[in-house]
């Protein structure tokens, strides 16, 4: 479903990406982690176009992501993403957060649009959150109000950008427990994040990155097992001990 | 000291006065709309990432905020009927210059508006697949108003006060009108308090609407 290729990207001397290559297939849960600044947002950014790069492909569904003649919107209208700092809109209801891109974007009526939304909102228990502003909902209540929005647009995929460390610890598992009941449903999901409990729980694989390489990328198994490199194992015993 | 002065005459002036007061209004009103939607596509020129519409955008603004207000007025009331090839009257030219002129104040207002959303809301737009388009006009146009509506209307309220610059080309405006009296009745003092008290009064509760505004924006 994702397949990136030897993407390579600078930031002038800068090389945050040095030739990364893998799939993500069809229903796959992947996770990302890493050191702070070895690219991993910039990796994922990669799949929905957010992030421009230099060299090597990445497709999505077998349509190429860097080609111009490629409609950029409609493959991101495909994809969800969930940002760290959630990025719902201030100024606008929870419900108008959701039902935008869908009347926007998919062309959905504004009855078609609630009616998915208010289901979604239900989903991850916040329908009487509706009509509130996202200001007055907390962390972890607009975290998943992001997600709902992401999967208004019924999407093929959906990428996390460390989803959980803007929440204080409290809330981290109110938006973990509705990522492994997606997972659980056969949403193909990449995943930058550095609960280990999550990807032991549902990933299929994890891929390590340091310093714009993708270090390791192997079966969830053989990640937690011994057969991972001397850098993953320094990584993992660091967070592992926090 | 107070029986000198006949305010009887300002009373009888008021349809006067307030014809002239209706071409300040209308005048700042049509300035305001004009500048705001040039501003805001200007500030969206400076913005972008094409070099040679933003070198533009930016020379334009610096154009206008280095000529005084009045060489601009002057200017177009020269310029206008020559490029329209006919004469236009005060009113449009003046309305030309004004909206041209306001619009390099708004543009620069409404880029440090654009720059203060954060740049996750514009990813988290296009994320959703909305286009560039819809990504300005339903995500960040309206956070970056929200933000810069204290300034905007001040910057309302300077607009209001300049337009009484029209009287060099001749426009019969509130100052205008007032002038005319005064000088016909011979009454310069009434006239021209009871201007300063209705430019006072109108500035002072629009800038009071203002703090009241940003109050309830603030929070
Ligand atoms: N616009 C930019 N210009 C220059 N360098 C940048 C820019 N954006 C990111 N970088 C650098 O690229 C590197 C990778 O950034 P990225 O955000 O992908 O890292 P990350 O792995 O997601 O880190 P974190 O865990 O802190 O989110 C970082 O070192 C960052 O400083
Ligand atoms: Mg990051």
């Amino acid at each position: 479903m994702i397949e990136m290729k030897n993407v390579s990207k600078w930031y002038g001397d800068f090389h945050v990406l040095n030739n990364c290559s893998t799939v993500v297939e069809k229903g796959e849960v992947v996770v990302v982690c890493g050191p702070s600044g070895s690219g991993k947002s910039t990796l994922i950014k990669c799949v929905n176009g957010l992030e421009p790069f230099q060299e090597g492909t990445v497709t999505f569904d077998g349509i190429s992501v860097g080609e111009s003649k490629t409609n950029l919107t409609k493959l991101r209208s495909r994809i969800g993403m969930v940002f760290q700092n959630f990025e719902l809109f201030p100024h606008i209801s929870v419900i108008k957060n959701i039902r935008l891109a869908q009347e926007k974007v998919l062309g959905r009526s504004e009855e078609e649009a609630k009616k998915r939304g208010m289901e979604l909102l239900e989903r991850v228990g916040l329908a009487e959150q509706a009509l509130k502003y996202p200001g007055q909902l907390s962390g972890g209540q607009q975290q998943r109000v992001a997600i709902a929005r992401g999967l208004a647009m019924d999407p093929d995929a959906m990428l996390f950008d460390e989803p959980t460390s803007a929440l204080d610890p409290e809330m981290i598992n109110e938006v973990l427990d509705v990522m492994v009941e997606l997972a659980q449903e056969g949403m193909t999901m990449m995943v930058v994040t550095h609960e280990m409990g999550f990807a032991k729980k549902v990933a299929n694989r994890v891929i390590f990155m340091d310093e714009g390489r993708i270090e390791e990328d192997c079966s969830k198994d053989a990640f937690f097992g011994d057969t991972r490199g001397e850098r993953a194992q320094l990584f993992l015993s660091k967070i592992l001990n926090h | 000291m107070l029986e000198n002065f006949d305010f009887q005459v300002v009373i009888d002036a008021i349809p006067f006065l307030w014809e002239g007061l209706k071409l300040t209004f209308l005048l700042t009103f049509l300035a305001i709309a004009g500048g705001l939607i040039l501003g805001v596509l200007l500030a969206l020129a400076r913005l972008s990432h094409i070099k040679p519409l933003s070198f533009l955008a930016a020379s334009y603004v610096n154009f206008f905020r280095s000529m005084p207000l009045i060489l601009v007025i002057f200017w177009f009331y020269f310029l206008v009927p020559y490029i329209v090839g006919r004469p236009v009257g005060g009113f449009y030219s003046v309305l030309v210059a004004f909206t041209l002129f306001e619009a390099a104040y708004y543009c620069e207002i409404m880029r440090a508006g654009i720059q203060s959303v954060r740049k996750g809301q514009a990813q988290a737009g296009q994320a959703l697949g909305l286009t560039y388009k819809q990504n300005m006009q339903y995500v960040v146009l309206p956070q970056a108003f929200r933000n810069m509506t204290p300034i905007l209307l001040t910057q309302a309220v300077i607009l209001f006060q300049d337009t009484s610059l029209v009287y060099v080309v001749g426009l019969h405006d509130f100052l205008v009108n007032a002038e005319i009296i005064a000088s016909r009745d011979n009454r310069l003092i009434e006239l021209f308090s009871t201007v300063a008290v209705v430019y006072f009064v109108l500035c002072l509760s629009f800038s009071l609407s203002i703090r009241t505004l940003q109050r309830k924006f603030s929070v």
